[in-house]
This record gives C-alpha cells, sequence and structure tokens, in this order.
C-alpha cells in the first residue's frame, strides 16, 4: 500500500492471473472483516478499474469514500483478498493517426494509467482534482497537466477547459475518459460538438461485477440500457446520449459501490 | 448425492435463484472454466413476460446491512425474444456446462421462470414454454399485481388457487410457483399452489424494502431506488426464510425449494433439514459466482465427512 495524497496504491500480487487489459475492472473483497463489522457492511464486493499491471502485480486506485474502500485501505502487507479479475471491456486502441488524448478525474485517473502503460507513445494527460492533496494523484500518470477545482495546482478550473484547448490546438484526437459523472458528460459533450472520437469509462454501482445482477445499467441512446459491467465500462460516447450522474453522485458511501468518483 | 425433483434427475440439490444468475453473461465472462462445472444442479431463468420489459430506471441498487435492496424490474426479452435469441444458447449451456457431482457432470436442466399479471397472459406463456422441449419445468413468478384487483396473484390463497387451475391443464410439465413472502400467511399460500395443481413451491422472493436518498449524511425523504421500492435480499432475510420453508413444508406435500441467504453449505443444510428438497443461492452468487458449486461441494463433504 502506497500512499498518493488523498488516495493510496493498493498493489495485489496476482503472478498467475490473466493479463488486465486497460479499462478492464475487477471486483475486490477484503478475506476478512467483509460482510461483518459495524452496521454489516461492507456486503458487496467494490468494482475498480485495474491502475497498472506489472512483474506479477496488480494496482488499484483507492481512496477512502465509505465502509467499503475503508476496509480496503485497512489492508496491510500479507493480508488476503478476493478478487474477481479481468472484468469487462476495456479502451480501443486509437485508430487513423489520432493522438490520444487522456482525461481523468479524481479517482477516475485509475484506468488511465495502465492506459498510458500500455500506449507507449507519448499521450497528452489532462487530469482533474478538487483540491491539492487530490492532486498529487497526478504522480500515478506520466506528464500530467493538473487543473484544480480550488485552484491550488495547476489550472483553476476543470478538466475539461483544459480538453478544449487541447481540441482548438490539434483536433485529430481520440479521448480517453474516467472520472465524476459531471466530468464523463462534459468530455462527451465537447467531444460531439466536435465530432472527436471519445470512449468514456463509467461508474455504476455494481452487485456482481459480471452481468448477473442487472443492477449497473445506464440508459442507451435510441432506448434500453446497458450494463456496465459486461458492455463497459468503457463505452463509446456515442453510445450515450448523455453521461447522467444521479446513480452515484451524492454520497461518497454509495458511490463507493462502484469505482470511488 | 443426486436428487429428485419433479422427476428430474438432478447432480446435487443446490440451484439458482431466478434472476441471480445469468448463463448466458456467465458464459461471455468465464468461458471455458463453466464448462462442466456449472454451479448448479438446474438452471433457473431470470422472468420471462409476455412483452419485451427494459427494467426500472437506475439507481436498481442498495447495499442493505447485510443484504441488498434491488428494483431491477423484470428486464427481459419478451416471451418471444427469449424463445428465439436466449433459448437456444441456455440449451446449448445446459448440455455442455454440465454440474459436477465429483464424477460425471450431467446436463443442467432449465426451469424457465414466467410471469403474468392475469391468468390469461400466465396460461399464454405456460403454453408456449411448455412446447418447448428445451425446458424441464416451469417456475411462476405470482410476485405480480393482478391487473384488474391491483393485488398480487401470489399472496391471496383463493386468487392464486384459481390462477394455478386455469393454467394448469396447459402444459404437463411441472410448474414451481415461487411465492411470495410479502403475504399474511404464506403456508395457506403453499397449499393454495398446491391444491391448484402446482408440483413444487420455491421461497422466499425477496421482502419487500425501500431505501431513501442520503442528503448530507442523514436520509431524505425521496427514495433512492428508481422504481422507488425493490426486494431485499442476502443473509439479512435467512431467518425469515427458514421460518417460511418450516412453516410451508410442514402444510404441502409437495417438495420445496428454500432460499433466502444461503451463504454456506450449513445454510443450505438447515433450510433441508426443515423440509426443503432443493436449496437455492442467489445474493451470494453476486458475491462469488462460484457459491453455487462451493456450497453443493460442501453439502456433499458434510454427508461423506
Amino acid at each position: 500500500m502506497q500512499e498518493l495524497g488523498a488516495y493510496r496504491v493498493l498493489r495485489v500480487a496476482d503472478p498467475d492471473g490473466p493479463e488486465p487489459e486497460p479499462g478492464q475492472f475487477a471486483m475486490l473483497a477484503a478475506a476478512e472483516r467483509w460482510g461483518g463489522g459495524d452496521g454489516e457492511r461492507p456486503f458487496l464486493p467494490r468494482a475498480f478499474s485495474v491502475a497498472r499491471a506489472a512483474d506479477g502485480e496488480c494496482h488499484f486506485l483507492l481512496e477512502d469514500v465509505g465502509p467499503g474502500t475503508r476496509r480496503l485501505c485497512e489492508l496491510r502487507a500479507g493480508d488476503g483478498l478476493w478478487a474477481l479479475a479481468p472484468l469487462g471491456r476495456g479502451f480501443a486502441a486509437p485508430t487513423q493517426g489520432r493522438r490520444a488524448i487522456l482525461v481523468g478525474g479524481g479517482a477516475g485517473i485509475a484506468p488511465l494509467a495502465i492506459l498510458q502503460d500500455v500506449l507507449g507513445a507519448p499521450a497528452t494527460v489532462l487530469l482533474g482534482f478538487r483540491d491539492q492533496v487530490r492532486a498529487q494523484g497526478a504522480a500515478l500518470l506520466q506528464g500530467a497537466r493538473v487543473a484544480t477545482d480550488d485552484g491550488t495546482v495547476g489550472h483553476h478550473g476543470l478538466v475539461t477547459e483544459l480538453l478544449a484547448g487541447e481540441l482548438d490546438r490539434d483536433a485529430h484526437a481520440v479521448v480517453y475518459a474516467c472520472g465524476p459523472p459531471a466530468m464523463l458528460e462534459g468530455v462527451r459533450a465537447l467531444c460531439a460538438q466536435r465530432s472527436i472520437p471519445a470512449q468514456l469509462a463509467l461508474e455504476a454501482g455494481m452487485a456482481c461485477g459480471f452481468g448477473a445482477c442487472f443492477g449497473c445499467v445506464v440508459p442507451r441512446r435510441g432506448g434500453g440500457y446497458v450494463r456496465v459491467c459486461l458492455d463497459g465500462p468503457v463505452l463509446d460516447a456515442a453510445e450515450l446520449e448523455r453521461v447522467e450522474g444521479a446513480q452515484i453522485a451524492e454520497h461518497a458511501g454509495r458511490s463507493e459501490i462502484g469505482q470511488p468518483a | 448425492m443426486s436428487v429428485e425433483f419433479c422427476g428430474l434427475e438432478l447432480a446435487h440439490p443446490v440451484i439458482n435463484g431466478s434472476g441471480t444468475f445469468d448463463a448466458i453473461a456467465a458464459a461471455r465472462v468465464f468461458g471455458g472454466e463453466l464448462r462442466g462445472a456449472f454451479p448448479f444442479a438446474a438452471y433457473v431463468s431470470k422472468t420471462i413476460t409476455l412483452e419485451p420489459r427494459e427494467g426500472n430506471p437506475p439507481p436498481r441498487l442498495w447495499e442493505a446491512p447485510a443484504g441488498l435492496i434491488n428494483s431491477i424490474g423484470l428486464p427481459n426479452k419478451g416471451l418471444e425474444g427469449y424463445i428465439r435469441e436466449d433459448l437456444p444458447q441456455l440449451a446449448a449451456l445446459s448440455t455442455d456446462a454440465g454440474a459436477g457431482d465429483g464424477g460425471q457432470a450431467r446436463p443442467v436442466p432449465l426451469i424457465t421462470n414466467v410471469m403474468g399479471s392475469s391468468a390469461e397472459e400466465l396460461s399464454r406463456l405456460v403454453e408456449a414454454c411448455g412446447r418447448r422441449e428445451e425446458i424441464a419445468a416451469l417456475e411462476l413468478n405470482v410476485s405480480c399485481p393482478n391487473v384488474k384487483t391491483g393485488l398480487d396473484i401470489g399472496a391471496d390463497p383463493h386468487q392464486l388457487e384459481a390462477v394455478l387451475r386455469s393454467v394448469r391443464g396447459r402444459t404437463g410439465k411441472p410448474l414451481i410457483v415461487k411465492l411470495t413472502p410479502n403475504a399474511a400467511d404464506v403456508a395457506l399460500c403453499a397449499q393454495a399452489a398446491q391444491e391448484g395443481g402446482a408440483d413444487a413451491v420455491s421461497l422466499i422472493n425477496t421482502l419487500r424494502a425501500t431505501a431513501l436518498a442520503p442528503r448530507a449524511g442523514s436520509g431524505s425523504s425521496r427514495p433512492w431506488l428508481g422504481g422507488g421500492t425493490g426486494g431485499l435480499s442476502g443473509p439479512a432475510i435467512r431467518a425469515v426464510a427458514l421460518a417460511q420453508v418450516a412453516a410451508v413444508a410442514a402444510r404441502v406435500s409437495i417438495p420445496v425449494v428454500g432460499m433466502g441467504g444461503v451463504q454456506s453449505a450449513l445454510h443450505a443444510r438447515e433450510l433441508m433439514d426443515v423440509g426443503a428438497r432443493l436449496v437455492a443461492v442467489g445474493t451470494e452468487s453476486f458475491r462469488d459466482p462460484a457459491a453455487g458449486a462451493r456450497i453443493a461441494r460442501g453439502l456433499q463433504a458434510a454427508r461423506t465427512g
């Protein structure tokens, strides 16, 4: 466990596990004191994007926002972890020579780190955080430009403002984004206006992570729902009318049912 | 440890609760790992309705103390879509993904769960599914309000018996009635199902429950779930399940499928001790997709050990 400002990087030894693709996720639960304790929560495993996979280890970015993430943050070296991974559909590689722009917000920067590792080529990285303590999470990626809500680090404002500037400069790009719903909606709207392809890694409360519970759905453009765990968590922005945040935005203890925003 | 249930020979007594395991999705996610190691001895489909349903708007989940409140809203492709698209895949899986019994894996019989808001709707569903040789048995979800009376069909013994009588003649296949726990006297409902011609009853379904959207650390008056209310499942309801299964098993002579908060072989054994022939695993499969197989192995070990 490594501290990174407001976040912790949970490093899990997984020497024989299948190699995750960028954007895929894992369901995690502590082997001990899960499904018991105060209020009998946490009960369900929690979903986390894989932040990095290297040398037989998988890394996950944690922020203590509720009982599940708190319990995971308490893990010490040698403790047992239950994991189901890799799950879901990840990011697709850039096509037609488009340059990759990675846009992350808060704990949502996690899948962009493994994506940056895999892309290899220098990608533009734009990260948004609430404040200075959280902005330390930017160290997870290389060469990131940072925006903070309170202006204590980098650009004073939204990360989508940085993105708009980048797209003004060179629009032959593909945008990869993960973060809070409002940020994802900002990215989706910007890219839709300019006909720029975007892949959004979504968060949703999940009970299972493998398509069984039908609890993690988001509305699909043209009607109906898609399961975030099975058809996502990375969805083409064109598949969505808009990114809605009501499911997870208002209460940290709930939002952490999925990967923390 | 094979067990007979309504004329079906099952590899072991553990099946899934309807709507808690999507075999087609699981095959996509786990692929060949399921082959010969399907976690359940029979596979119960999610609820199929006459017309397609998209399900409830999100949010659909709430983690409760030792449990889960869900408000999924029975999304499904409708009868026609189920038979055309899902059934061929499920039939292939059922022969391919045999349930293990320590030794030889055997095919996993398909049980199709159907729901209708009137006797006529249920009759059409039962008749159409009854004609399919891929389907071994039918489970009737009677936790649905009657379109005319607004009352849950399964909560009213008289209505339940009448509905059973009208659908009974539509198929020779076993009919399992999934009882609702949200009734004044569940054993009386079970008895009514038996009188109406049911071959088995299964219980308990989820308990009606709700949660309020949090606001600044405390509850507000606005429901959290998109569907307003949902159903509570998981260990939180295990003691209720044990009492209701015991009461029902004491009242009827047809086999009983017991479920509700089962997480271990011990919990399964307890339900069987009070009269359940089979045990279904639901919410625990969300926490661990191999839970059914783990519990079946545990039952086997307790028997031989």
